[in-house]
């Protein structure tokens, strides 16, 4: 278990008071101006060696984004995007974030752009998260007020600017080009890649993307130090990281725990445990509606990072693990999810938008068992005429969790077919 | 120049091609539905994928630019597979309604779909429908149909630059519309028709009228405008069905405008198909013999300086040959091709075509724009005017009617105190035009109609000679005009007469006979007690006002040759015969001569044209522009100041083939809001 003392989010719970005052009392926006004047290369450097992965979902490493970013931009500007669209779901770390440790957000987009050069960040935050932005924008106002941004922010003779642009509620906006596409007042859809952001993103202008929890966590790592957050977990998959536990456990929550974690030690430890018991397991999802779902054989040993859950055929995504016991329908839990998935669907491309509304309709008749076997193999099928062939990822994630189920619960939904039959041949007798 | 390997051929390539470009350039077909080379890539149809080596998923051709040492897969059976998923996902909520559907035939997703499509659909689930929209009179949507390639959308925003169309709605529910239900109203929106891969936007007129495959095409150029676009001309019968666009780079690249595609309804109403004589006040039919023997009645023996002819704009340079030789005959030399009385003297080319060229505004910097609505006189070179916009780089300014050109100009002024200034160097615009490298000015037919316009060419003339737009590799000076006749009647060399002193003649009576040869936007009040013979198409105001009439063929139904505002020198080809007892109009003033006794010397066609040569030598050519000679030309003197006013003030009735279009009416309707105050229950 991580010590308290290697927490980054000390307040994350909010019990200290989300203000300036209670943001320095816990160390943030200490010599901060010192970590900048040790200029661009040493920022982008020491975030690459503390092995800092991406936030978001996808674990892209930060400082290796940040090294992308041109140098020579012809006289464009830079810009700093942050990704506070958390529409994940089961997800909801970087509302945390927002709600009581704003201030964590503020500094460390002041140091990613010092990093990256860039002049401006626009934080994009989740169209529900009202007060969330609220208290974003309380922070970054008392940030102005206190020098610490604006004009030569914090004394280190960099000039930056941070705004705050409200979504409007589709999950979309939170891929990265989409994001973009939406900050600029357009229609929320995905661009073709490449041209990757760095080099035309936001207004055309060399822009890097990066999530809530991944700027959030800068600031410390720069203070410690990346040996510091390396020491912590496995190679390639350091430092401590939020999880979001939901689902059928005793006490849900949102903690922050050392990646490589095992996942039954995360949900005893943090979360009172599986209602009903370890074995009354059922299935985990644990990364977020995007990966695939793991049975409950899997999650005996199964570690919480990046390699650890893929070698399992799942992902960390967004380290969103929801927990399901026994007395869940998983064919219902999958619809649902479809129905999400075909609900937000931006309708660009072919495969995605027409495959998720296939997708989702043969899901609800899977619920009632209204099909044929063979139909499973088709609903497979069609998973894979969607997985890998669209522009963003939300094909693949509106595939995976189907996949997930059919390659681990097959006989469950045979079952269910075969009793409808067997029901709808008795009705008829 | 990037190296890559395709299907185990090594290819070089241009630096900015897209791997689909190449695998074009070794002739590798790859299927594509969203992607246009016109257009921007939207790479949304996903029908273009194929593998690249070392890429962890399969790539969109069409939007990856071609690299060096990448290894391109196009036939594997992965590909394949990739093709037909697609495929099958574009066809579950498709409605297969090819039977009824105007597309079947040339639709790229039902030839798409012999190739990756299965023989029978998996999906048992219910299909999307939706409420088919209104797009106008021109366009018919069935919105059920579309695929959702957004080719419609990326070309009224960036070809037409009327952005009125986008997509609503996400997921399955995207619709593409126009938000609030509304008639589409830029000049080129049938392009949309075309551009559109499946039946989702078809032709509104040509709804459920022909098959593809029972059409005769000709190829051949629209009279619509002077721009000349290439045409093709698809007929069932003895009736044109519809015009559709043909590839033509250097004028109309691949788009038409909605008058050149629409109006050939006109060429069905209101037409001339046997000659007429007016016996007691009242025209009524006769044979060719009667016709010609009640002209020889009035003409034989008369003084030629009596005679005097007056060509139309849509007169063909043939016929207007022969009636500039019939007129010479008679002891005339007094016809003109002017009828708007526009300023423009034959004697300099340079001084009467667009010597820039339509292509050659690409490379134009700045454009100074005179008494002129390009949007609405000439689509096509308007379009060319917003491509070289978007370029980047590009200043317009305007004088005259202050209108939205699609792209961003200046407007400067509405009349010659705004041009006196450019001329003098006062203006703002006028150091635009002296710093730019290549500067054009573009001087329309509101310039030049007026009783000043010799003054306001003479001024433009300077304005391009101090400007530097007159050197030895560029031409900046340019005429635009309206009517496809003119450039070629001014090489004809027909303006030894005027029109307004024809006119007054015949009030005057010193004007006996006027030959209108389809001549109708002069005032016919004017004619006096004239004997007027007319010869053309259409039952316009020409025929009701004339004594005899001669029923002459419109474009589509004679082998004619145009030239276009830029002197592009194009022949234009029979695709249908004219209509009842009407001839080509050439063989009408070639029988005449012969009744009147001065027979002219030409039986054939070719001898026609080697008349026209011998007159001109630009006639010799075949679409291609013989530069014009640059000189003299325009006279110095007192300007009015009152504002240009474009001639054209209605886009879709210009001429007597759209005057008789019931789809170009419905267009007047449609846009100019002129159904307010019905009630549903008149006529």
């Amino acid at each position: 278990m991580l010590k308290d003392s290697d927490r980054i989010f000390q307040n994350i719970y909010g019990f200290k008071g989300s203000g300036l005052d209670a943001a320095k009392a816990v160390g943030d926006w200490d010599g901060t101006s010192k970590l900048i004047a040790k200029g661009r290369e040493w920022l982008i450097d020491e975030v690459k060696s503390s092995g800092l992965r991406g936030r978001g979902g996808a674990g892209f490493g930060t400082g290796m984004k940040w090294s992308f970013m041109p140098k020579e931009t012809g006289g464009r500007p830079v810009f700093l995007t942050i990704n506070a669209d958390e529409g994940e779901p089961g997800t909801c770390k970087d509302r945390e974030i927002l709600r009581n440790e704003p201030h964590k957000l503020v500094e460390g987009a002041l140091l990613a752009a010092a990093a990256v050069g860039a002049c401006a960040a626009y934080v994009y935050v989740r169209g529900e998260f009202f007060r969330e932005a609220e208290a974003l924008q309380n922070a970054i106002d008392e940030a102005y007020a206190a020098g610490l941004i604006g004009k030569d922010a914090c004394g280190s003779g960099i000039d930056f600017e941070m705004y705050v642009q409200m979504g409007a509620g589709a999950y979309i906006c939170g891929e990265e080009s989409a994001l973009i596409q939406s900050i600029e007042g357009k229609k929320g859809q995905p661009r073709l890649k490449p041209p990757f952001p760095a080099n035309v993103g936001l207004y055309g202008c060399p822009t890097t993307v990066n999530n809530v929890e991944s700027i959030a966590v800068v600031p410390t790592i720069l203070r410690r130090g990346a040996k510091w957050f390396a020491s912590i977990g496995r190679e390639n998959n350091t430092g401590t990281k939020l999880f979001c536990i939901s689902g059928h456990v005793n006490t849900p929550c949102t903690v922050e725990e050392a990646m490589g974690i095992p996942m039954r030690e995360l949900i005893e430890t943090h979360a009172g445990g599986v209602r009903g018991g370890w074995d009354n397991l059922l299935a985990v999802i644990p990364g977020g509606s995007s990966v695939p779902m793991m049975p409950k054989a899997l999650c005996e040993n199964a570690i919480m990072d990046f390699d650890g859950l893929r070698e399992h055929g799942s992902g960390l995504g967004t380290a969103a693990v929801m927990v399901m016991d026994k007395s869940t329908d998983l064919i219902k839990a999958i619809a649902r999810l479809s129905q999400f998935y075909a609900h937000e669907s931006c309708g660009q491309c072919t495969p995605c938008r027409e495959g998720t509304g296939w997708m989702r309709r043969m899901m609800q008749r899977m619920v009632t068992g209204d099909m044929t076997i063979d139909e499973i193999d088709l609903l497979h099928d069609v998973t894979k005429q969607i997985e890998g062939q669209t522009i963003c990822a939300l094909g693949d994630a509106a595939a995976w969790p189907i996949q997930g189920l059919i390659r681990h619960f097959r006989p469950e939904i045979e079952r269910r077919i075969n009793d409808r039959k067997a029901s709808d041949a008795g009705q008829a007798a | 120049m990037p190296k890559l390997t395709i299907d185990g051929i090594e290819v070089e390539v241009q630096d900015g091609l897209t791997v689909l470009q190449a695998c074009e350039q070794i002739g590798i077909e790859i299927p594509r539905f969203c992607y246009h080379e016109r257009l921007t890539i939207a790479g949304n149809c996903r029908m273009c994928l194929v593998e690249m080596e070392r890429a962890p998923k399969p790539i969109a051709s069409c939007a990856m630019p071609a690299g060096e040492g990448m290894v391109i897969t196009t036939n594997s059976p992965a590909v394949k597979k990739m093709r037909q998923g697609v495929m099958e996902l574009l066809l579950i909520n498709h409605p297969l309604d090819c039977p009824i559907c105007d597309q079947g035939g040339e639709c790229d997703l039902q030839d798409q779909a012999v190739g990756y499509g299965m023989d029978r659909s998996r999906y048992t689930e219910e299909k999307r429908s939706v409420k088919d929209k209104t797009f106008g009179p021109l366009i018919r949507a069935m919105m059920t149909r579309c695929i959702h390639c957004t080719r419609c959308i990326r070309f009224s925003s960036e070809i037409a630059g009327v952005p009125e169309l986008g997509a609503t709605g996400r997921g399955e529910h995207m619709e593409v519309g126009t938000y609030i239900e509304k008639a589409l109203t830029s000049e080129l929106s049938g392009n949309m028709i075309d551009l559109c891969p499946v039946g989702a936007l078809t032709s509104n007129p040509y709804a459920f009228n022909a098959r593809p495959w029972e059409l005769k095409k000709t190829e051949s150029i629209d009279v619509m405008d002077a721009v000349g676009s290439a045409i093709r001309v698809d007929a069932k019968g003895p009736e044109v069905m519809r015009i559709l666009p043909r590839l033509n780079e250097d004028v109309n690249e691949e788009w038409i405008s909605d008058k050149t595609r629409f109006a050939c309804d006109g060429l069905k109403r209101q037409r001339l198909d046997t000659p007429y004589v007016r016996r007691d006040g009242k025209l009524e039919p006769a044979s060719w013999d009667e016709a010609f023997s009640a002209i020889a009645d009035r003409v034989k023996g008369m003084d030629g300086s009596k005679f005097a002819a007056i060509t139309g704009d849509m007169a063909c340079a043939e016929s207007m040959t022969a009636l500039k030789d019939l007129t010479a005959a008679l002891g005339s030399d007094n016809i003109d091709c002017r009828q708007d009385g526009a300023a423009l003297d034959a004697s300099c080319r340079g001084g009467y075509v667009f010597n820039t060229t339509i292509a050659g505004i690409e490379e134009a910097d700045a454009c100074l724009i005179i008494g002129s609505n390009t949007r609405k006189e000439a689509p096509i070179i308007n379009a060319r005017l917003r491509k070289r916009y978007l370029m980047g780089g590009f200043k317009a300014g305007m004088i005259g009617e202050a209108v939205d050109l699609t792209f961003k100009h200046e407007h400067l002024g509405a009349g010659t105190d705004t041009l006196s200034e450019i001329a003098d160097g006062k203006h703002s615009f006028a150091k635009i035009l002296k710093k730019a490298k290549k500067p054009m000015l573009i001087l329309g037919q509101g310039a030049l109609k007026r009783s000043d316009g010799t003054a306001v060419l003479a001024m433009a003339r300077q304005i391009a000679e101090d400007n530097g737009m007159i050197s030895d590799d560029w031409n900046g000076f340019n005429v635009l005009h309206t009517a496809a006749a003119r450039v070629g009647g001014l090489d004809l060399g027909l303006v030894s007469g005027d029109v307004a002193s024809i006119l007054d003649g015949c009030g005057s009576g010193s004007i006996d006979v006027v030959y209108l040869l389809g001549a109708d936007e002069i005032d016919m009040n004017r004619l006096g007690k004239a004997f007027v013979i007319y010869q053309g198409h259409h039952g316009d105001a020409g025929a009701h006002r004339a004594d005899v009439v001669l029923p002459g063929a419109a474009y589509t139904e004679k082998n004619a040759t145009y030239v276009n505002t830029e002197g592009r020198v194009q022949r234009g080809r029979l695709a249908v015969f004219p209509l009842g007892e009407a001839r080509e109009d050439w063989t009408i003033l070639r029988a005449l001569s012969d009744v009147l006794g001065h027979k002219l010397p030409y039986d054939t066609l070719s001898e026609v044209r080697q008349r026209m040569v011998a007159i001109n030598s630009v006639f010799d050519g075949d679409d291609e522009v013989t530069g014009g000679a640059w000189g003299e030309f325009g006279v110095k003197g007192k300007l009015d100041s009152s504002a240009f006013v474009s001639p054209i003030s209605n886009f879709h009735m210009t001429d007597p083939i759209s005057r008789a279009s019931e789809t170009m009416a419905q267009c007047i309707e449609a846009l100019l809001g002129d159904n307010k105050g019905k009630t549903g229950t008149d006529g």
